[in-house]
């Protein structure tokens, strides 16, 4: 059996099936109990579970991410939920300089099993300070893992996974793909967090991108088919640890690559997987690597202005034409 | 004055690596004088002097591996004034097109221009052979040389500068391949991919041949003894002055016969095999043809073989040796238009005037080049061989 269901709805049932099936399991945040989620991810969640295990908490990023990490510490299973990634710039200090280092710092002795949930992502016209895309920030630090979800399927499955985990996760959530539907098995469950997915099989070209970007990857395969180029997509799934082999795999099949990633060009997550490419598979090059990222602007709020400053199917489908191209 | 530059020591080197120089600028050298030594993908050769003049400098030292056509040293000819002092370099690097390889220049200084070519289209150019200097125009961004551009290079088989043979598809360890198979896989490949063979065998009785044989030996000293596979040579040697269609090459689409017959030698070596060329085999006497051979194979394995011996022959002969199979149906040595092949020599069950004898014979084989000869002509050749063989003292 199976069912249509949404990445929002696949998010609260991965919730539902985490509070139901472990005890220490509790979720707290700004709004996501009475108001049900900013993005309606926890709605419902409260009337199940009570206000001891779905909490709302006051806007001080820092103060409850801290309690979370603390709850960690002592034996409990804390999904924070961070409103936004611009937010959680606020909580910079405990998520980088506590939840990543405590294990180093005590010598193995002490364990941050957290959950870090953030949205993130333009294209909803939130203006500059709420479209940020920074999960590259966050993949910098050891300590931490980094996974975005990009499919209805690693929704439903990639929190149950995270929160196995003895070490801190962070996971992304574009908002861009909340409203995003797939057909789901009813018994959906936990899916591995170590490895990217070709979510497209083609040989010209690569496209690898992950989370938000991902569907505008596949449609842009979809018109460089109608153009005869034959497009690979891989989503990455997991930008902390990196999957470098999947990385190599398709750029030596392909052998051309476009890193698409909607943070700002420079210092971009995309820059970190050229260069791996670059290092690791520069022999398997047959033209100059392609990033798609966002305008070096901060995002603006008119949407025909947003679009534009978004990595775009068109875009993505002219880079890739550019560097696939034979005279 | 004049450049030396890097010789063509085979259709198929494109490059060479300089071991030694055994002259210095200032000595003087006559046409015919060795002036290096080079080692090309096959062997290493002796260079020698192609004009009588002074070494006027070395332009690239041992070690350093260079394209044909690279200018490695000046010569001033006999009577031209000594250059000034020190050479004006700018306007002879203006004309050569390949600027030259200084002394002591470190080695990337010998490379052309730096081409735009993408990374995995410069190592299948390593695989395929193929210069990517000479590929005039890259379909890729920007113009760069991709992979595709590489591949309708080495696809232009005709074109000069393919010179190996594409990677076997197993993908086999590259570092493995030694240089010589390389040369053999690229010559035997082409061959196959351009030469339309015909094969042809004949039985020959040996037995008047080897009795003649063994008593013009049972008179010399050891050293002075002709083996039989010479008698063979020599009887291939005059039987192409019947069907001389079979001695020359094949080049851009006609038949170039040679008035000379320069027999290709097949020689086993460890790394593969090698045909050098015995000059004017049908001159020389069964005792010359036996000196040339036993030099011939000597140098071989030394791997002093002169260039001239590995690009003049005409035709190549290849003989198993008597512990070898029965036939060979050999695989022309592009663009020559023929291969004579010999098997063991054995005792075989013979039908001779009426009657079933046993006699020694050889199976002789031709290989040929279709768009050249016919099988008619190549069948009147075989006969030729066997019929020279059954009056060797014409020999």
């Amino acid at each position: 059996m199976s069912r249509t269901i949404s990445y929002r709805e696949a998010l609260r049932d991965a919730h539902f099936q985490a509070l139901s099936e472990d005890p220490r399991v509790f979720l707290v945040g700004e709004d996501v109990n009475c108001y049900g989620g900013t993005y309606a991810v926890s709605k419902g969640l409260a009337d199940h579970f009570g206000a001891d295990r779905v909490i709302d908490a006051p806007l001080s990023e820092s103060g409850f991410v801290g309690a979370g990490i603390g709850a960690a510490m002592g034996g409990l299973r804390p999904i924070v939920e961070v409103m936004t990634v611009n937010f959680s710039l606020l909580a910079l200090d405990q998520i980088v300089n506590a939840a990543a280092t405590l294990r180093h710092m005590s010598g193995g002795q002490i364990s941050v099993p957290l959950v870090i949930r953030m949205a993130m992502g333009a294209g909803r016209q939130l203006a500059a300070q709420h479209s940020h895309s920074l999960e590259g920030w966050y993949a910098h630090v050891p300590g931490l893992r980094v996974i975005a979800p990009a499919t209805v399927a690693d929704a439903r499955g990639m929190l149950l996974t995270a929160l196995a985990d003895p070490d801190p996760v962070i996971i992304f959530e574009h908002v861009g793909l909340l409203a995003l539907t797939d057909e789901l098995p009813e018994n959906a469950g936990a899916v591995e967090i170590d490895k990217a997915a070709v979510r497209r099989e083609g040989s010209d070209v690569s496209l690898i991108t992950w989370g938000g970007n991902l569907p505008k990857a596949l449609e842009a395969a979809k018109q460089l088919e109608a153009a005869s180029i034959s497009a690979e997509v891989l989503d990455l799934r997991t930008l902390r640890p990196l999957d470098d082999a999947a990385i190599v795999a398709t750029v030596s099949k392909t052998h051309r690559a476009v890193v698409i990633d909607e943070m700002w060009k420079t210092g971009s997550f995309a820059a970190e997987v050229c260069t791996r490419i670059v290092e690791q598979a520069f022999f398997e090059l047959d033209a100059p690597l392609r990033r798609v990222c966002s305008a070096e602007v901060p995002i603006p709020y008119a949407r025909h202005m947003e679009l534009a400053a978004l990595p775009s199917v068109a875009r993505i489908v002219q880079a890739a034409t550019e560097i696939t191209r034979h005279e | 004055m004049s450049d030396f530059n890097m010789p063509s020591l085979g259709a198929d080197m494109d490059e060479g690596e300089i071991l030694a120089w055994k002259v210095k600028p200032g000595d003087s050298v006559r046409k015919g004088d060795v002036l290096l030594e080079v080692d090309t993908s096959k062997a290493a050769f002796d260079v020698e002097a192609d004009h009588d003049g002074v070494v006027e400098e070395i332009l690239v030292e041992p070690g350093h591996k260079v394209p044909v056509g690279t200018p490695i040293a000046r010569i001033r000819q006999t009577g031209e004034a000594p250059a000034e002092s020190k050479p004006v370099p700018a306007p002879e690097k203006a004309k050569a097109p390949q600027a030259p390889v200084k002394v002591a220049a470190p080695k990337s200084a010998g490379q052309a221009p730096h081409l735009r070519i993408t990374p995995l289209a410069r190592v299948v150019a390593k695989d395929l052979g193929v210069d990517p200097a000479k590929i005039e125009r890259g379909s890729g961004i920007d113009g760069a040389i991709t992979r595709a551009d590489v591949e309708r290079a080495a696809a232009r088989h005709e074109e000069p500068h393919v010179v190996k043979a594409p990677p076997p598809p197993s993908g086999a360890d590259k570092s493995k391949r030694e240089g010589l198979r390389d040369a053999i896989a690229a010559a035997m490949s082409r061959s196959k991919r351009e030469i339309p063979h015909y094969y042809l065998s004949q039985t020959i009785d040996l037995d008047p041949a080897l009795n003649w044989l063994e008593k013009l030996n049972a008179g010399r000293p050891i050293t002075e003894r002709i083996l039989s596979p010479v008698l063979l040579l020599k009887a291939v040697a005059h039987a192409i002055w019947e069907v001389p269609e079979l001695n020359g090459y094949w080049i851009d689409g006609a038949l170039n016969q040679s008035e000379s017959v320069h027999l290709g030698v097949a020689i086993s070596l460890h790394s593969g095999v090698i045909a050098p060329a015995i000059h004017d085999a049908d001159d020389k006497s069964l005792e010359q043809l036996m000196a040339a051979l036993a030099d011939l194979v000597q140098r071989a394995r030394h791997g002093t073989l002169k260039p001239a011996e590995m690009t003049d022959s005409t035709i190549t002969v290849t003989n198993l040796g008597d512990r070898g199979p029965e036939a060979v149906y050999g695989v022309i040595y592009p663009p020559q238009v023929a291969l004579v092949g010999f098997g063991a020599i054995a005792p075989r069950a013979m039908v001779i005037d009426g009657q079933l004898v046993a006699r020694r014979s050889v199976i002789a084989t031709l290989s040929a080049d279709h768009r050249a000869s016919d099988g008619h002509r190549g069948g009147l050749f075989l006969r030729a061989i066997a019929r020279l063989l059954e009056h060797p003292e014409s020999l």
